[in-house]
């Protein structure tokens, strides 16, 4: 048997970290199909997971993988997907199943610039919304962002330990340029990486109830094939996992299914502050553009302005408390962002009536530089 | 509150109880489904095959998709998945390469097998993957109520074809055939003996296995198409019928005025099924790696 966790520094593409952090947090089954700029990820694992014992299965299409994983969580595996917005569109339909069965596993979204088949090999945060909203119906869901390789590893292994731990699809959201930029990747020891299981039934088969949750709202989850006749369906369903198609039933699950999430915000919600003790500016940021969004405020700062960073590390659930809190201090948030204006809008919505928000708005293809950010900080400050 | 179906009747007294309960969620009945339905004999059928080939119950895994069919694995006392609709064979496919020692089942529709799942059911030929599919087929889409299937043959009415088909309608044991499945098989779900032998003879193989059950739908396809009595369309089967075993797949295309041939057409032998190829992959990387060392 090869080595699974490859204790140790590396140079790798955030892709390549992706997929050895998927080992490292113990992925055995990954469906996939080819995308760029995701496909590394997948050619990765399909010659690690021999040498691991891993199952790595290239699928017909999206639909198909993302399909194939939830059916392989089920089964036992923490299992993973990847793909770029296009992907993602077909996987919502599945993600969404995911959700309603309350299936542990990943999806890796490389994003590229969009709509529609838009910019293949180029950067972009455009599916940001997508990550949220893509599937129909009322759910959360948590998605993080990394903004290099090393954080593409470690960020990796936190997705499956949240989505062990809360029973839900946890989408990583990372873009073209920390798919594709190589950087220095610290693998921990083994013994150090620590690693979250789903809960197991403790009862007997005949006194188990699937979609009964404990009091942290999340119910435990057998395994196809251990004697408890498992019952899950798409449809609304009761404690037993019976399809009850009725407004009670409709209300008291997909209330549980969205508080599971939301009651436990404070668990969840990781973001990284920096400069923000006397900040009057505030530059929210995340994925990649929160290494130009930073050295902005550095530069900001040696010209007496008093300006912060807060770099979202979850995208979703959104880190709304840390936005108004720091509303109630900051006059002015300056969202830079590869797309049009996505989490500025949340920004917004919090600050409002305590500050201003500024979006920097790029439609993707390239990166934000420093300067530009810092130039709209130095804009606002003279205010 | 005849809506909410889980609260079902009471289970019935022993001496009542179905000679399949073993394998029902009693609880659950009444079930959804329409007088004269295939359904509930085709899965008769399986759950007989399944005593008869001795399968544990806590290792059958029935995987369906969305439809009327959709709906039969909420009903057995087995690890049942009603996924999204045509997705079933993917997710199956999921569970089955995780836990191999598992008999995955798909049991689904016509509409979820063939239309919006047809890409998938001809790639899980392809690779060979290791699962029993049975696809009832009654011509239309049942639960949504009576439009076109890929399935319904020329001429016939739906809601959505009111002036009579115009599209040729799949002949789903020539694809599964042309696509590589191990074995092929059609029967009607009033042949319910002889379903149950091929469904034991499928049981018993590895790889991609397919079934097609024709299965009578008196409600949505019957009703449009002078079929409507609860017993017209199992008349048709009964009298339009000819078993053919080992019948050339390509000559069973289902035409109306044409008999209806019925039979196993196909038992291939194929030594390794895609989790056996995937292993024996494994063990050849690992052998490199140690004459690497």
């Amino acid at each position: 048997m090869g080595k699974a966790v490859l204790t140790g520094k590396h140079f790798w593409y955030g892709d390549i970290a992706i997929a050895e952090g998927a080992i490292a947090a113990g992925c055995r089954f990954f469906a996939g199909y080819p995308i760029t700029p995701a496909s590394e990820i997948a050619e990765h694992i399909s010659r690690r997971f021999p040498e691991i014992g891993g199952i790595c299965v290239q699928f017909e299409d999206e639909l198909a993988a993302m399909a194939a994983i939830l059916g392989a969580s089920w089964a036992g595996a923490k299992s993973m997907t990847a793909t770029s917005g296009p992907g993602l569109s077909l996987m919502t339909e599945n993600l969404g199943l995911g959700v309603m069965m309350e299936v542990p596993t990943v999806v890796v979204d490389i994003q590229r610039g969009g709509p529609s088949t838009g910019l293949p090999t180029l950067t972009a945060q455009g599916d940001v919304m997508q990550a949220k909203w893509g599937s129909h119906g009322p759910y959360e869901i948590i998605a993080l962002s990394p903004d290099s390789p090393q954080e593409a590893f470690d960020l990796t292994i936190r997705c499956f330990n949240l989505a062990e731990k809360y029973r839900v699809p946890v989408i990583l959201l990372a873009s073209e340029t920390v798919g594709h930029s190589a950087g220095k990747v610290i693998v921990p020891p083994e013994d150090e990486i620590e690693l979250i299981d789903r809960k197991k039934p403790t009862v007997p088969p005949e006194e188990y109830l699937p979609y009964r949750p404990d009091e942290d709202l999340i119910p435990p989850m057998a395994y196809a094939g251990e004697g408890y006749a498992i019952c899950t369906t798409g449809l609304t369903h009761d404690e037993k996992g019976y399809p009850d198609v009725s407004a009670e039933a409709q209300e008291k699950l997909v209330r549980r299914l969205n508080d599971k999430i939301r009651k436990h915000m404070e668990e969840i919600v990781d973001v990284e502050e920096e400069n923000m003790e006397d900040a009057k500016i505030a530059v929210v940021s995340y994925g990649q553009v929160s290494r130009p969004a930073k050295r902005a405020v550095k530069m900001a700062r040696e010209e007496g302005i008093k300006a912060g960073s807060i770099k979202l590390i979850t995208i979703w659930p959104f880190a709304e408390n840390v936005i108004r809190k720091w509303a109630k201090q900051v006059e002015l948030f300056i969202v830079p962002e590869l797309n049009y204006g996505q989490i500025y809008l949340e920004v917004k919505r919090e600050a409002a009536g305590n500050s201003e928000t500024v979006l920097v708005p790029r439609m993707g293809g390239e990166l934000i530089t420093p300067q530009e950010i810092y130039r709209e900080i130095k804009k606002v400050s003279k205010k | 509150m005849s809506h909410k179906m889980t609260k079902g009747k009471k289970p019935l007294p022993p001496q009542e109880l179905h000679p399949m309960d073993q394998w029902l969620r009693s609880e659950r009945m009444p079930h959804i489904w329409c007088a004269g339905c295939g359904i509930g004999p085709t899965l008769y059928a399986w759950a007989r095959a399944l005593d008869t080939v001795g399968i544990d119950k806590d290792k059958v895994v029935y995987v369906s998709g969305i439809g009327c069919s959709g709906r039969g694995s909420g009903y057995l006392d087995v690890d049942g998945f009603h996924t999204t609709h045509g997705r079933a064979i993917p997710f199956a496919t999921g569970i089955k390469l995780v836990k191999p020692d598992l008999c995955v089942n798909v049991i689904s529709g016509d509409g979820d097998i063939f239309s919006i799942g047809g890409n998938h059911f001809i790639h899980a030929c392809r690779k060979n993957v290791d699962l029993l599919v049975i696809c009832i087929n009654n011509f239309i889409y049942g639960m949504t109520g009576g439009q076109l299937a890929a399935t319904t043959p020329l001429g016939d009415y739906s809601t959505t074809t009111p002036y009579g088909n115009i599209e040729p309608p799949f002949n789903t044991p020539y694809l599964a055939d042309a696509s590589g499945a191990v074995y092929v098989a059609r029967w009607t779900s009033i042949h319910v003996r002889l379903l149950e032998k091929s469904i034991a003879e499928a049981l018993r193989m590895k790889g991609f296995r397919y079934i097609e059950v024709l299965s009578p739908c008196p409600v949505n396809y019957g009703r449009r198409n002078k079929l409507r009595e609860v017993d017209d369309i199992a008349k048709w089967f009964w009298q339009s019928s000819v078993i053919k075993h080992g019948a050339d797949t390509r000559e069973v295309q289902i035409e109306k005025g044409k008999p209806i041939i019925l039979g196993n057409f196909v038992k291939r032998e194929k030594k390794l099924s895609y989790y056996d190829e995937l292993k024996k992959l494994e063990e050849k990387v690992k052998r490199a790696a140690e004459g690497k060392k």
